[in-house]
């Protein structure tokens, strides 16, 4: 999925003098064709996360199109006071790209997890936050923050091996998207973790029990209806994120149904207000975490049974 | 003629700080010279009929909260009327005590969290050249505001980005909001601060027209590749005796007693 993000922004930039790639010296070697190509749309601010946010702020005050990219832990808190008044205040037509989207940086633990980076930053007014599933969920969203006049944040996860859209379907962005029917269940996910959740469901499904699978890519504006509909037709819902079970995905679902006033019940699984347990590859941090396909497939199974 | 332009923006510091009951008068106070200067010695390059003419310079205030001279400064241009100053800090008002992008014609970006004006200015700087465009950027910051870190990064980036087009001029008045700078973070040396930055450093009387005048236009002249900035040395509360280098006036109100020495200090008849 980050190499999709890289190829729409260099395509993006092809076509858009405007399109600028911003980096805090991070993105070795992957943006060797972007500055081979456009050396002058292409800018290290060093390790200066909060300045570059600033600086976008300002080049996009001046009609500039930046696409700020590094670590999300490092934009999401470091950067947090320039995002929220620099860029979403002002209303300015940032684009902030942040890789390691969950425990993806596995091995060098909680300093460089972002697992609270949807809390923080969906309570800034004027923030769009994207947090794509699927390559096909990416180049949509990539596209769709360039046409959007204002201020995104675009949660990098790894690249996925497996494409959970068909051909037909369609990313509509501020949509759900039903990856998968179920008549029993239904279980919200967001960002490529949304592949266990899959996994997760063919289980259940043997267990004989029918989970539908929908991805929330668009975690701000957030499909209200779509949940609440959900709350309407199922009697029990979950959902999956790479993230605080606070605040982000499970705290907008919560949210809605409770505002809905439906009788639904709600499992929010992610990380219990802890920072994520060990090291490893991020599957194996994912599932000392319960949060691979087999942690999420018990959990479910569980509440479901109880 | 500036100084009594400085004068007239003085009484409406205290014109408008009073009716709105609000206002960091001794920090607007002390930036009076530095603006007027800018604005009205041909200094800054902007079209009175057309705030959002493409050629402008642009000038950021990142001391947000000496709006009250940035105010005044507008409202002389004509981007404000009396009318809208009158309303300061009142509700319904665009202007607040902090000045906020879009909602005042003249106001290039929204600030007030000190530390941030010189990163946007670095910015807007950037996108200058990358557009070959001839405008400068000004940016306005206050000596305790360098307690911040978030201004050495932006001034790194600038040395290291070569921004020419960038001047900033240092409000030296020495003082923050609870004492002298010196007594609570000391922040001396600043010319070798930012001359070890990569900055070209000069320095004026930034209470003295002549003096700031002169080298806000010897910096236009200027032909180095460096940023630049200039320490200009002020008082704060200037022109009010008894706020000049008194911390306490950093955020307060005078009473009826002190604006009786107000007017008399500015030669107001009546606020």
């Amino acid at each position: 999925m980050r190499n999709t993000y890289l190829q729409e922004v260099y395509n993006l930039a092809a076509k858009d003098r405007n399109v600028l790639s911003l980096v805090a010296d991070n993105g070795m070697i992957v943006y060797d064709d972007f500055r081979r190509d456009f050396p002058g749309q292409y800018f290290n601010f060093g390790i200066s996360e909060g300045h570059m946010i600033n600086a976008a702020a300002g080049m996009a005050s001046c009609g500039k199109i930046p696409f700020a990219y590094t670590i999300g832990a490092f934009l999401a808190y470091r950067s947090f006071e320039f995002i929220r008044l620099d860029v979403c205040l002002q209303k300015l037509n940032v684009k902030i790209a942040g890789i390691g989207a969950g425990m993806s940086y596995g091995c060098l633990g909680p300093t460089h997890h972002a697992t609270e980076d949807l809390a923080v930053l969906r309570v800034l007014p004027n923030l769009t936050l994207l947090s794509p599933a699927t390559a096909k969920e990416m180049k949509r969203l990539v596209n769709y923050a360039y046409e959007l006049e204002g201020p995104v944040y675009i949660r990098l996860g790894n690249n996925l091996k497996q494409e959970l859209y068909t051909e037909e379907m369609e990313v509509i962005p501020g949509k759900g998207t039903v990856l998968r029917e179920g008549a029993d269940i239904v279980v919200f996910s967001t960002g490529d973790i949304t592949y266990h959740v899959m996994e997760a469901a063919k289980r259940l499904e043997k267990d004989g029990i029918g989970a539908c699978v929908a991805s929330m890519h668009t975690i701000k504006p957030f499909d209200k209806n779509f949940v609440a509909e959900a709350g309407r037709k199922y009697r029990q819902i979950f959902t999956v994120e790479e993230h605080s079970v606070i605040g982000g995905l499970g705290g907008a679902v919560a949210e809605v149904l409770a505002e809905s006033g439906c009788s639904a019940k709600l499992k929010r699984i992610g990380l219990n207000d802890v920072y994520a347990y060990g090291y490893g590859s991020q599957e194996q941090v994912r599932s000392a975490n319960g949060l691979d396909a087999e942690g999420i497939y018990q959990t479910i199974k569980k509440c479901v049974s109880s | 003629m500036l100084e009594e332009i400085a004068k007239e923006i003085r009484k409406d510091i205290m014109r408008t700080a009073y009716k709105g009951g609000s206002g960091h008068i001794a920090s607007a106070l002390s930036a009076v010279e530095i603006m007027t200067a800018l604005y009205f010695g041909d200094v800054l390059k902007y079209d009175p009929q057309n705030p959002e003419w493409e050629g402008r310079d642009k000038l950021i205030l990142s001391k947000g909260h000496a709006s009250l001279v940035l105010y005044s400064v507008l409202k002389r241009v004509g981007y404000l009327s009396q009318g809208e100053l009158d309303t300061f800090c009142q509700p319904g008002s665009a202007l607040g005590g902090e000045p906020k992008l879009g909602e005042v014609k003249g106001v290039e970006a929204t600030t007030g969290s000190l530390g941030h004006g010189l990163s946007f200015g670095v910015g807007i700087a950037m996108a200058n050249k990358m557009n070959q465009k001839e405008s400068r950027v000004y940016v306005i910051l206050g000596d305790g505001e360098c307690q911040e870190g978030s201004v050495w990064e932006a001034a790194m980036s600038a040395a290291h980005h070569k921004l020419s087009n960038l001047t900033v001029i240092l409000d030296c008045n020495g003082l923050q909001a609870m004492d002298e700078t010196e007594a609570i973070v000391s922040l001396n040396p600043l010319e070798e601060k930012w001359a070890g930055f990569g900055w070209q450093v000069s320095h004026a009387q930034g209470n003295e027209i002549s003096s700031i005048l002169g080298e806000l236009k010897a910096d236009r002249q200027c032909t180095t590749q460096k940023p630049r900035i200039i320490l200009a040395h002020t008082t704060k509360g200037k022109g009010i005796s008894f706020m000049e280098d008194v911390p306490i006036w950093h955020y307060r109100m005078p009473d009826q007693k002190e604006m009786e020495i107000v007017k008399k200090d500015l030669g107001l008849e009546k606020i």
